[in-house]
């Protein structure tokens, strides 16, 4: 269980604002956040009893801390933009889908897709993360403190993704350039991925990354997972069978 | 896509809150499912010797008097009614199935939604808030119910094709998804003597399924033979007399989350239609895994 306790808030003078969705509206959030909040010079923004609302601080485009006391629905923090987003519970499906930058942060689980699509940032899921997370990757950072579902980093393009537990079938199905880094078992590979040896790159790489999301794992307790890169050519004598 | 929602209680003191519980989970998914609404509650069985029929008699001008009159001089009864809105639940010491042929025969514009000890169904068409209004939702009481709140996608929008789907006897089950093989299904169930009613894909799994207890299996070995029949998207819910089960297919392409406490066991599309639940703070949460059957007695 997540710990949803509240954080104290604001330390410094900077305004504060926080939206209780149990009587403000989503779209006064939203809307505040990305038309108000930095005229307003709020850089701080708490939201008490999300209840599992959809697209809670999605598409922000400026540098805002916005911390969630709770579970939240689909598409948290989707198209994140410099914004620094902690929810404090588990997130629904499509966590900071395509985000460009900025950090999110889950402290429970995520569901389906976390990351999905997302061309930069960081995106740390303390808990577990459910199947596709990382699919269509395409530059981001992942780091998922738990194990993640099958088909994770499906077709990803670039970025990496650090799995400190497990995977399930079909790690990095179809890999383009994106690097996954697994502390754990993996039930199975995908279609052209394959394990690769660290080199000094991946574990300075590693160490900065595991810091950067808060974990202790030594980095020479992970495997690398690539691409083969066999699937980059047709071949028209390969029968189709991948 | 469409919403469902189930809770067990374990304690008997909240049988008795079933429904009030229940309402803000179903009316929570409306936005998944806003065409109709149904659920399945489980109540305390009436005597082995007795049966109940869910019966739906739609916008049809029915005496239920005179019927039941012309029902006890056609089927030897006692017969009982207990009218809710358009629905009614008919308490009988003769064969259900000589009532649902003596409905059939005289009075065919009445629907059995169900049959059987503990079982008692209601579904039409309309808003969750609407539809849990018209039966007055928060009062009813039991043990467990299947909900279910439906956005059509592959076939009509009538009471009949809303959720849930029964068949046999206090057997009943909603679907989040969409089967790809359902008339393969069919073709397969309709020569053992298994009739349809609509041409809804979620019919075709409720009668597999029933038909595999019908066999002998227990409902996870029906549902693990199903992985190999049934094709498709699914969150299956299914409820009997004493259980409730969730299942979801390979990908889980459909969302669940469960919320297990001391006192009760629910299970949501999403979390949304359970943060009201008392001490849900305390509650063990997780998604069900995919292709992972996860059942709950009570």
């Amino acid at each position: 269980m997540a710990n949803l306790s509240p954080a104290p808030l604001a330390r410094a003078a900077t305004a504060a604002r926080q939206f209780d969705l149990a009587h403000d509206s989503l779209r006064d959030l939203n809307s505040f956040l990305h038309r108000r909040a930095v005229a307003e010079g709020v850089t701080r923004v708490r939201v008490v009893n999300p209840d599992g609302a959809h697209s809670i601080a999605c598409g922000l485009d400026a540098p805002i801390e916005v911390e969630v006391m709770g579970h939240v629905g689909y598409y948290v923090a989707g198209m994140n933009q410099h914004a620094a987003v902690i929810v404090r519970g588990n997130a629904g499906p499509g966590a900071a889908e395509n985000m460009m930058s900025g950090r999110v942060h889950i402290r429970g689980f995520a569901s389906t897709a976390a990351g999905a699509s997302a061309h930069g940032g960081l995106l740390i899921i303390d808990g577990d993360a459910s199947l596709r997370c990382g699919i269509s990757l395409k530059g981001a950072d992942i780091v998922v403190g738990g194990s993640v579902g099958s088909f994770s980093a499906f077709m990803a393009q670039a970025g990496r993704i650090v799995i400190c537990g497990d995977a399930e079938d079909a790690l990095g199905d179809s890999l383009y350039e994106a690097v996954i880094y697994v502390r754990g078992k993996v039930r199975s590979l995908g279609a052209d991925a394959r394990f690769e040896p660290m080199e000094d790159a991946d574990l300075t790489q590693l160490a900065a990354l595991l810091a950067s999301a808060g974990f202790s794992h030594s980095p020479a307790e992970f495997r690398r997972v690539a691409s083969a890169r066999s699937l980059y050519h047709w071949h028209a004598d390969a029968d189709q069978e991948y | 896509m469409c919403g469902i929602v189930g809770l067990l209680v374990k304690t008997p003191a909240l049988r008795e809150t079933l429904g009030a519980l229940l309402v803000p989970m179903l009316t929570g998914m409306t936005e998944r499912g806003p065409d109709s609404a149904g659920l399945a509650v489980y109540t305390t069985p009436v005597a082995e010797s007795l049966h109940k029929l869910s019966l739906y008699r739609g916008a049809h001008a029915i005496d239920w008097s005179a019927l039941l009159a012309a029902l006890t001089a056609g089927v030897s009864g006692p017969h009982e009614i207990a009218i809710n809105g358009n629905h009614v639940v008919l308490t009988s010491a003769a064969n259900p199935d000589d009532i649902a042929a003596w409905l059939a025969a005289h009075e065919p514009r009445i629907a059995v939604l169900s049959i059987g000890h503990s079982i008692d169904l209601y579904k039409d068409v309309g808003a969750p808030a609407e539809i849990a209004e018209r039966y007055r939702f928060t009062a009813l009481r039991g043990s467990h119910l299947v909900g279910h709140t439906r956005m059509a996608t592959e076939s009509a929008v009538t009471p009949a094709h809303a959720h849930p789907f029964t068949a046999g006897r206090d057997f009943c089950l909603v679907h989040n998804g969409s089967l790809s093989n359902p008339h393969l299904v069919r073709k397969k169930l309709e020569p053992l003597g298994i009739r349809f009613e609509t041409d809804n894909d979620t019919e075709a799994a409720c009668r597999f399924f029933e038909w595999r207890l019908r066999e002998g299996d227990d409902l996870e070995t029906a549902v693990q033979r199903g992985f190999g029949e049934l094709d498709g998207f699914f969150t299956f819910l299914m409820g009997t007399d004493r259980e409730l089960l969730v299942v979801r297919d390979a990908f889980a392409c459909k969302p669940a989350v469960v919320a297990e406490s001391d006192d009760y066991v629910a299970i949501a599309s999403e979390f949304r239609s359970l943060a009201h639940l008392p001490d849900i703070a305390q509650a063990t949460l997780f998604e069900p895994k995919p292709e992972e059957i996860y059942s709950w007695r009570i």
